[in-house]
């Protein structure tokens, strides 16, 4: 018998967090499996080190880096500005005050969502540049002498963005507003606080989790842009990694350019996380009662109005009849039967990876719901992380070793089978499928997942005494409760990857064109009207999930 | 002296629906008032008014003389010097509770502020939480602060509105009687709205009871309880049942219950058909008398027990007694009514 302390082993570890060999089953092996594939794209990137790349870091120092750090940098600086002060003024005037339209614009607002950042790009290139519509009307009016604003330039991509991401900063700032706003308000006049004092000594603060929560999403969303920066030819960490595998062909690199995003992405990560966490506070009591709004002065509350209507007027209604505008000049020309294939492979890919999504969510949320243990909740937890990646990265990182999985496929097929294909996994929506998954299966899950907790463990146990267990109970209790974060699971995946467009771009088989890589095509052309077809495919599309969202809204 | 508070004949609406109709009442320096009522009543509208949230339709609010709104004009919220406990306490939860209490103390003499917030702290016993936030108290702390975070700019006037309706019924009354104690030693005047009319006897120098946007009795608690002017005040303030008589004397009626005699506030003519407020405690057991009541159900509440009994003619009455008295239901006993204070309304005559 030894009386020296033995170390913890790894097993022991694991099962003082509640798993063990014995206790290993399908959901564990699954959450494992599903871990393991979140994880795949950050150890690739972490990797890709071990292949140094001296000769191609040196002409990027020397060319290239320091123009992607600055151009990221200003992005990063400028477009949570924008949201921000866009995406809170429209909350409070919707949430709190009351001016004539207010109710239609609280929810057409949200319309921006629909269009996909990409798209409002070329729109206000089109728009705004040099031979753009409005400046040569301006032009005609005031004389050709006339300087504008360059479109093209860091200005023009922080607007579009702003204007286009501005939404997630206005739908947490109003949920916030609307919870605690108005009887926050209250207090602080009855403590002698005037408006503005109370906006900004409470109201505001108050509302900071929520508030930073929303710019924290659009930085995500900023970060893994592409769509947009390429349409404005603006370098930044994104397109060089595509540029890198495309134009280089170096894979190494893409991944070793992709490790400054990933960084960034995991600060970004964690500082989310944390204001998740600080977002549990909310007073309850009566809140929302009609009747309890900010009563604007005449001219103010027309300004109100006003403004609420010009953000709208540029950030969608606008683009949208540029859109139409465009396609109807170009349909005739433009629209034949390649046009199905775009659309029908966006439709398929769209359906397929929404499947996908729905099914893993699903399975992880009945894994939570079996097996209660701080492992299985940590791992859960993490595979939900990956939204936070951009495409491009993942992209990447899940080609890398796909392709070597590949290789060795091809090898043992030539060994055993005789049969030497080119490529056996490179040839399939397989990559594209994996990458999708792991972007959206936090937009799946959430959705699911909140379904799934309506459903108290006491709803099963008062199910099962009153005679109903096994399929039935699935069926008659599980199902009904659950089908509503079901279809909202599929609307939204379906819609998020028919407007995705890195992943798409850079791993699709090759003829698996889709209307999303069709604008990238078209716009890296400058041909806008001709993008503009299929853009307004995906606008409609993207109205789907915006309804959906106006509807919970509503209620 | 100029009253603190003073509402006159003032009427709001919401749309078309009026739930304030043409309510006066007046509060005196360092009085405690109450609005007592159900739900719906309009008591909390008319609290809101006066703190300046909503608009008045009719009538004009005067806070210690300054006219404060009337139709049309109103003045700001945050110039009004009105303090308010909020029903959900409303405490602002990204400060702490030092930052939240002395959130309103304006001026620029911060020393005496924080020593007056210090004090008030201490004196609602959160003297060693200052630096916790609001959601690490419980329920009846956070009530405390909300009550420190309005006395501390020294208002005028203190409105709570419902402010014990969130806490647990042991800790309402204690807290109440607390609360009186603290708002007494400040001086403070105050208005309160609640639907618990043991909250409102706790608190209350005057209450009000209000029904459909009116005050029906604004009178002492004493009062409301031995006096009510109407049979809603009557039945809605304590319990008891009216018993039809005929008035056969002044101060004098005759019932089901024999000829009751006692003291009134109204003469009535011999003749008069009424009906007699009968209080459970006005119901006298008597061994000694001929069993004339039947008893139906019995409530066990501690210190006493609460009969129900019935009446050969079904009439049902009310009966309070010792607790250690157990008569069981279906036993007949006999009662007999000793009425101190004769309540009595006329009976409507059929229209």
């Amino acid at each position: 018998m030894s009386l020296s302390p033995s170390k913890p082993s790894r097993a022991s570890i694991a099962e003082a967090l509640g798993w063990s060999v014995s206790s290993m089953d399908g959901w564990r092996l699954l959450v494992l499996a599903v871990f393991m594939l979140v994880l795949t794209p950050l150890l690739v990137v972490a990797g890709s080190f071990l292949w140094p790349q001296p000769e191609l870091w040196k002409h990027l120092q020397q060319t290239l880096l320091t123009d992607l750090l600055f151009n990221t940098l200003w992005l990063v600086l400028g477009v949570p500005i924008g949201t921000l002060l866009l995406g809170v003024s429209l909350a409070w005037l919707t949430a709190t005050c009351a001016f004539p339209g207010r109710r239609i614009f609280s929810w057409a607002l949200l319309l921006p969502m629909a269009m996909p950042a990409y798209v409002l790009a070329f729109v206000f290139i089109g728009l705004f540049d040099f031979s753009g519509v409005v400046p040569t009307q301006l032009r005609s009016w005031f004389g050709p002498g006339l300087s504008l604003p360059e479109i093209r330039s860091v200005g023009g991509v922080i607007v579009v963005l702003s204007l286009s991401l501005f939404p997630y900063v206005y739908l947490l700032a109003r949920n916030a507003f609307l919870t605690q706003g108005m009887r926050a308000m209250e207090a602080a006049q009855s403590l002698g606080c005037n408006r503005w004092q109370g906006f900004f000594r409470v109201a505001l603060p108050m509302a900071r989790p929520w508030i930073a929560g929303g710019v924290l999403l659009v930085l995500m969303e900023t970060l893994a842009d592409f769509g947009t920066v390429s349409t404005f030819n603006y370098d930044t960490f994104t397109t060089a990694i595509y540029k890198m595998w495309f134009g280089f062909f170096s894979l190494e690199g893409a991944a070793q350019l992709s490790s400054f995003l990933v960084l960034i992405a995991l600060v970004l990560l964690v500082a989310e996380q944390s204001q998740r966490r600080r977002r549990r506070y909310t007073p309850g009591g009566r809140s929302g009662q009609s009747g309890e709004r900010l009563v604007l002065s005449c001219w103010h509350r027309w300004l109100a109005s006003g403004y609420c209507a010009l953000i709208l007027v540029v950030s969608f209604l606008l683009p949208v009849a540029q859109l139409a505008r465009w396609a109807t000049e170009s349909f005739g020309e433009e629209f034949d039967e390649r046009y199905y294939a775009w659309l029908g492979h966006s439709l398929l890919l769209g359906l397929l990876a929404a499947l996908l999504v729905a099914a893993v969510a699903l399975a992880l949320a009945y894994a939570r719901r079996r097996h209660r243990d701080p492992l299985t909740k940590w791992l859960v937890w993490f595979s939900g992380l990956g939204y936070a990646l951009p495409g491009s990265v993942l992209a990447v990182g899940i080609f890398i070793p796909l392709a070597h999985l590949d290789n060795l496929l091809i090898d043992a097929a030539g060994h055993w089978l005789g049969w030497s294909p080119d490529a056996i996994l490179r040839d399939t929506v397989a990559i594209m499928l994996l990458a999708y998954l792991i972007r959206f299966l936090a937009v799946g899950h959430k959705a699911i997942d909140s379904a799934m907790q309506r459903i108290r463990p006491s709803i099963d146990e008062a199910a099962r005494l009153l005679g109903t267990g096994g399929l039935t109970l699935l069926r008659r209790i599980h199902l009904p409760i659950v089908s509503g974060g079901l279809a909202t699971a599929l609307t939204l995946v379906f819609v998020d990857v028919m407007k995705e467009m890195p992943i798409t771009l850079m791993t699709r088989p090759f003829g698996w064109d889709t209307l999303a890589v069709k604008i990238f095509e078209l716009t890296s052309e400058g041909e806008w009207e001709r993008a503009a077809v299929p853009a307004l495919f995906l606008v409609a599309a993207g109205l789907l999930p915006i309804m959906l969202l106006i509807r919970k809204m509503e209620r | 002296m100029t009253p603190i508070l003073s509402l006159q004949d003032i009427s709001q609406a919401y749309g078309r629906q009026r739930i304030v109709n043409q309510l006066s009442l007046e509060l005196e320096d360092g009085q405690i008032g109450c609005l007592l009522g159900e739900s719906g009543c309009g008591k909390t509208s008319v609290l809101r008014t006066i703190a300046g949230f909503e608009p008045l339709l009719e009538g004009e609010i005067r806070i210690s003389g300054q006219l404060v709104s009337q139709p049309g004009r109103s003045l700001a919220a945050d110039q009004r010097k009105v303090g308010m406990v909020f029903q959900d306490y409303a405490l602002f939860p990204h400060l702490t509770i030092y930052d939240n209490v002395i959130f309103g103390c304006k001026g620029a003499d911060k020393k005496r502020a924080a020593q007056q917030v210090n004090k008030l702290l201490d004196t609602v016993g959160l003297g060693n939480s200052q630096k916790k936030y609001p959601h690490e108290l419980s329920g009846g702390q956070q009530q405390r602060v909300a009550l420190a975070r309005a006395l501390a700019p020294q208002p005028k006037l203190l409105l709570l509105d419902e402010p014990f309706s969130n806490l647990d019924v042991t800790l309402r009354e204690r807290l109440s009687l607390e609360v009186r104690d603290i708002l007494k030693e400040q001086g403070t005047t105050a208005l309160m709205v609640t639907h618990n009319q043991h909250e409102a006897f706790a608190m209350a120098d005057l209450v009000g009871v209000m029904r459909s946007g009116e005050i029906q009795q604004w009178d002492t608690a004493y009062n409301l309880y031995h006096h009510p002017v109407n049979p809603y005040v009557a039945d809605f303030v304590g319990e008891g049942v009216l018993l039809p008589g005929l008035v056969s004397a002044n101060c004098r009626v005759e019932t089901g219950l024999g000829l009751l005699d006692g003291l009134c506030c109204v003469e009535m003519t011999p003749g008069t058909a009424v009906n007699v407020l009968i209080r459970p405690e006005d119901i006298v057991y008597d061994p000694e008398y001929q069993p004339n009541v039947e008893v139906l159900r019995r409530h066990f509440r501690g210190p006493s027990t609460f009969y129900t009994l019935a009446m050969a003619d079904g009439t049902q009455l009310q009966m309070l007694m010792p607790s250690t008295s157990n008569h069981l239901p279906g036993t007949r006993i006999g009662i007999r009514a000793q009425v101190q204070h004769l309540v009595l309304f006329p009976t409507q005559q059929p229209s």
